[in-house]
């Protein structure tokens, strides 16, 4: 017996997912830059190529990231990719020592106890059957989890799951019906015939006991292989197709590829490497503060897929990175859902399905329209000669106690400054940019760039994490850029300032622009340490909270901002510390609107420690120094 | 039918009930936090709109409650009160407990906390004060800059802490912008020389005589307003207050120095009386005040049958309504103990 009929929807479905998934990478491949070809040829002959397989190896198959967010959610995507993983391997395997010929074709190894139900000859194939059946058993625990999973998502710890398309469902099914019907299809053989292990062995006796097996294991194995080819021919229009994509996105991001701002290939591959394991959900404050479950990265992610109108998802994000630091694919979200708030328009298009099969490649749509008028008309700035330039940001004018505290931390280590927005300056331009205005950004970068130019100084402090972000990624000084935070820790190692120690026990909350969005998360906590007490909280580093005043999101309203950033403050209040510190402006307006614990800027901290204000100051041409003693009032 | 009464609070609603209760015959006793009565009618100079000196009306309300059927327990906080077999039993913050056959609650409000709104600079910038202590100012004939002279230019800002989203405040106080042309008449009064400006989002001259005394403060006093939204305040070298405002009726950025700049602040619910809703199961609404049994018909009664509100526990008042609405609780009361034999 070499052949029979029910093999062809499997053969079909194989064939054509393979042929798919080559096409696709081809296409994918021609449409990436210059650059990044060469990155992708230069890391298949590198060590890129071994790191992928290693990473592979324990992200597709073990899927080690969600074990560490979710030891449940961990186990049923193990079972279900490694599990299947060996089934095929040790299939094979099977097929070759075991058939009657060698190099077969996969259907073999997939049907193999159809075309050899004999029971086991030797006491090698008793241990190997044990083993198959041990395998399937391990899937097929994994599927009793999935199926919980979606009846009821808290199950496998899991607040929430994602919702499904007709055609996941239909796809969602043909793989649930894969290994149970390979279970009843082998164990209904087994019992005709004698065979099988513990798991097949034991089910085909206890079926052939009651019911005509031989007749019976025949419809199963159509079933089993009409799911199978079923289930490959949908792969390309469901979320599946995260199987074999993250292998290209493995690949193509340990050869250095980067998401950019340009929509691309990458971009495509990303989108589709999306499982939808709703990790992103879970980790997002707009749903576990606010309720809101519409708008997180996994629906961001499959509306692009599916062509649908996701232009009220776009701006109704903190843009917090939280769901990106614990992506278990991770995919690059905050530069895709950068590019797509830049060209939030919605080209509705005919989704027929043999388009969504072959879509057209993927091109940038003309950017949204500046909205005008432009900002010519600020009056040209002026600025003074200073080694170092203070840029407090318009957030910290509306706390002017971090800029006072700032000017004397200035004063105290004898540091030749300028402020240079000291008479409020224009601003930084990252509101506009996460709004999608790059183009009128760039006017206010080009503004503030040549005022920085002016002063000659090789330093630019700001007290701003979001102008600090912006500098840092959007501006070409040349000169080096610190948060005043980074700063004060170098003023500190520098002997430039010295502090006394305070005996107040304080909190960190870690601002998003400052710690996710450019990776400063040492030097804050430092400095506290150096001056405090400092407490650990439940969201240290990455995952520290957003606290909800984010200028990222431009749809939701005042009291849904208040929920998240009560939520958020009485977690990061909960040993109660004399202080809840932040090093954002926005941060601690957010917090001090909602917590009854005092809420302030690591600079306020450092400057009532300030010991004796070194004479070594030299005279600088900022006239708020020269004019007038400036002074802090103990407010906090 | 000599029943007991407790008013918790000695403020005007307070003190103006007690004295309505002892009319009808009960006895009563007042439980007031502060070791005077008066409320924060204490903190007065004039008032608006007739420019009344408030020690006469401290005078009236001390006079109303000096009788035999009141007894005044000052320096004493009320943290709980209770309802068993239709008494009330009334816990201090001592820990003694009183009987009641009913209760009047008269908590107040307090002052919004302007250091609240960072931005205005207030605790930070020493010439940045509130309505309250300019209001002291007047009283102690003491209006003066911190370094001692005698502000030349003054600004009011409205709506700090009423109307604003962002301190979760939606409501508007009502009283702060008639203050503030009383205020702003004032500081003409008493530095002839001066310029003052108010910045407003919307001018709400809604009780009887605000609106005349509105258009005298212009016409008589040369009071300038701005409609605009303050949004950040510095301090220059100099020590003068840089402001930052859009005069949105112009369409134009405005950068103005003062020598003074007066927070209009709101109202909100006391601290006591939260505490006091918090224990004793009275419900609050999205104001956070005590919330009134009905809008029309209920506005002295709550969720506690024998519960009764006065003046602004239940909302933002001025003094006018506020002395009403301690007679119309009394009248409750009356009706209560009526309903009950």
């Amino acid at each position: 017996m070499n052949f029979e009929l029910f093999v062809i929807p499997f053969n079909i479905g194989l064939y054509f997912i393979i042929f798919y998934v080559v096409y696709r990478s081809v296409v994918w491949f021609l449409d990436l830059s210059r650059q990044d070809k060469l990155r992708l040829q230069r890391g298949f002959f590198g060590r890129a190529f071994w790191q992928s397989i290693k990473e592979i190896f324990s992200e597709s198959l073990l899927h080690r990231k969600i074990w560490k967010t979710n030891a449940r959610l961990g186990y049923m995507h193990t079972s279900l990719a490694f599990g299947w993983f060996l089934l095929i391997i040790f299939g094979t395997i099977e097929a070759d020592l075991f058939g009657t010929s060698h190099l077969n074709p996969p259907y073999k190894a997939i049907f193999f106890k159809y075309f050899h139900p004999e029971p086991a000859r030797s006491g090698i194939e008793v241990a190997y059957a044990f083993l198959m059946d041990l395998i399937l058993a391990y899937i097929l625990s994994g599927l009793f989890l999935a199926v919980l999973k979606r009846f009821s998502s808290k199950s496998v710890g899991m607040k929430k799951t994602t919702k499904l398309l007709t055609l996941d469902k239909v796809a969602l099914t043909s793989l649930w019906l894969v290994f149970p019907s390979r279970l009843l299809a082998e164990s209904f053989t087994s019992g005709a015939y004698g065979s099988g292990s513990f798991l097949t062995g034991s089910l085909g006796n206890a079926l052939a006991s009651f019911l005509p097996a031989e007749q019976l294991a025949y419809p199963f194995w159509w079933l089993y292989s009409l799911s199978l080819g079923t289930f490959f021919i949908l792969l390309p229009l469901t979320r599946y197709m995260h199987i074999p994509i993250e292998l290209f996105l493995i690949f193509a991001r340990n050869s250095g590829i980067k998401t950019g701002d340009q929509k691309g290939s990458y971009t495509d591959i990303q989108i589709y490497s999306c499982s939808s394991c709703g990790i992103c959900i879970d980790a997002c404050q707009l749903s576990f503060s606010a309720g809101i479950n519409n708008i997180q990265t996994a629906y961001l992610l499959k509306g692009i897929r599916e062509n649908i109108d996701v232009t009220d998802i776009v701006p109704n994000c903190l843009m917090c990175g939280r769901c990106e630091a614990k992506c278990p694919v991770g995919i690059e979200i905050m530069p895709i859902r950068m590019i797509q708030r830049r060209e939030n328009i919605y080209l509705p298009s005919e989704r027929k399905l043999l388009k969504r099969y072959f879509p057209d490649r993927k091109k940038s749509p003309a950017p949204k329209p500046p909205v005008p008028p432009s900002y010519s008309w600020i009056p040209e700035g002026r600025s003074e000669k200073a080694k170092v330039i203070y840029f407090a940001g318009c957030m910290s004018h509306l706390t002017p106690t971090i800029k006072k505290s700032m000017l004397s931390i200035f004063e105290a280590a004898g540091v030749d400054y300028t402020f240079v927005d000291e008479e409020g300056g224009v601003c930084c331009g990252r509101p506009l940019m996460l709004s999608g205005q790059t183009k009128k950004a760039r006017e206010l970068i080009s503004y503030n760039s040549k005022l920085f130019y002016e002063t000659g100084a090789d330093m630019l402090v700001t007290s701003c994490p979001i102008c600090y972000k912006v500098f840092k990624e959007s501006y070409k000084l040349g000169i080096d850029i610190m948060h005043h935070t980074q700063y004060i820790k170098k003023l500190i190692n520098d002997d430039a300032l010295k502090l006394n120690f305070m005996h107040k026990t304080v909190s960190y909350h870690s601002p998003c622009d400052l710690g996710r969005g450019s990776g400063v998360y040492d030097e804050p906590k430092y400095v506290l340490s150096y001056v405090a007490r400092l407490q650990e909280t439940e969201f240290e580093d990455e995952n520290s909270l957003c606290c909800g005043g984010s200028l990222a999101n431009t749809k939701i309203d005042n009291p849904t901002r208040a929920l998240i950033a009560k939520d958020a403050a009485r977690e990061l209040t909960k040993n109660r510390p004399d202080y809840l510190v932040t090093a954002c402006p926005l941060c601690k307006k957010t917090f001090g609107a909602v917590t009854e614990t005092d809420v302030v800027d690591i600079s306020e901290l450092v400057a009532q420690v300030i010991v004796v204000p070194q004479a070594k100051r030299l005279m600088s041409n900022s006239p708020i120094m020269r004019k007038k003693k400036v002074t802090v009032k103990n407010n906090c | 039918m000599n029943k007991e009464v407790i008013v918790i609070g000695a403020g005007a609603a307070g003190m103006e009930s007690a004295g309505q209760l002892a009319n009808e015959g009960f006895s009563v006793k007042i439980f007031e936090k502060d070791e005077s009565p008066g409320g924060h009618l204490k903190g007065w100079y004039h008032l608006f709109p007739n420019r009344r000196d408030s020690v006469e009306v401290m005078d009236y309300l001390l006079d109303v409650i000096d009788r035999k059927e009141i007894e005044l327990l000052t320096n004493t906080t009320v943290t709980k009160v209770s309802k068993k077999d239709g008494k009330f039993v009334v816990t201090t913050t001592q820990n003694k407990e009183y009987n009641a056959d009913a209760i009047i609650v008269t908590t107040g409000f307090d002052l919004f906390r302007s250091e609240r709104k960072e931005e205005y600079g207030y605790g930070i910038y020493d010439n940045v004060i509130t309505s309250a202590e300019l209001e002291k100012m007047f009283r102690n004939g003491n209006l003066r800059c911190t370094d001692g002279r005698i502000p030349q230019k003054v600004g009011f800002i409205h709506c700090v802490g009423s109307r604003d989203e962002k301190v979760g405040n939606f409501y508007c106080s009502k009283l702060c912008c008639v203050s503030a042309v009383k205020q702003a008449i004032e500081i003409r009064e008493h530095v002839p020389e001066s310029n003052v400006f108010c910045f407003y989002m919307d001018i709400r001259m809604g009780g009887s005589g605000y609106e005349e005394l509105y258009r005298e403060s212009q016409q008589k006093y040369g009071v300038n307003y701005i409609r605009g939204k303050v949004s950040e305040v510095a301090e220059n070298y100099e020590g003068k207050l840089v402001l930052k405002v859009e005069d949105t009726l112009v369409g134009k950025p405005l950068k103005m120095e003062f020598d003074m700049l007066v927070l209009m602040v709101g109202m909100e619910m006391s601290e006591s009386g939260k505490e006091l809703a918090v224990n004793s199961g009275l419900l609050t609404g999205e104001n956070r005040f005590f919330a009134p049994a009905d809008h029309h018909f209920g506005s002295n009664k709550g969720n506690v049958d024998g519960i009764f509100y006065a003046g602004a526990c239940t909302a933002t008042m001025n003094l006018t309504e506020t002395l009403a609405h301690a007679r119309s609780a009394v009248d409750d009361v009356v009706d209560y103990f009526r309903r009950k034999k």
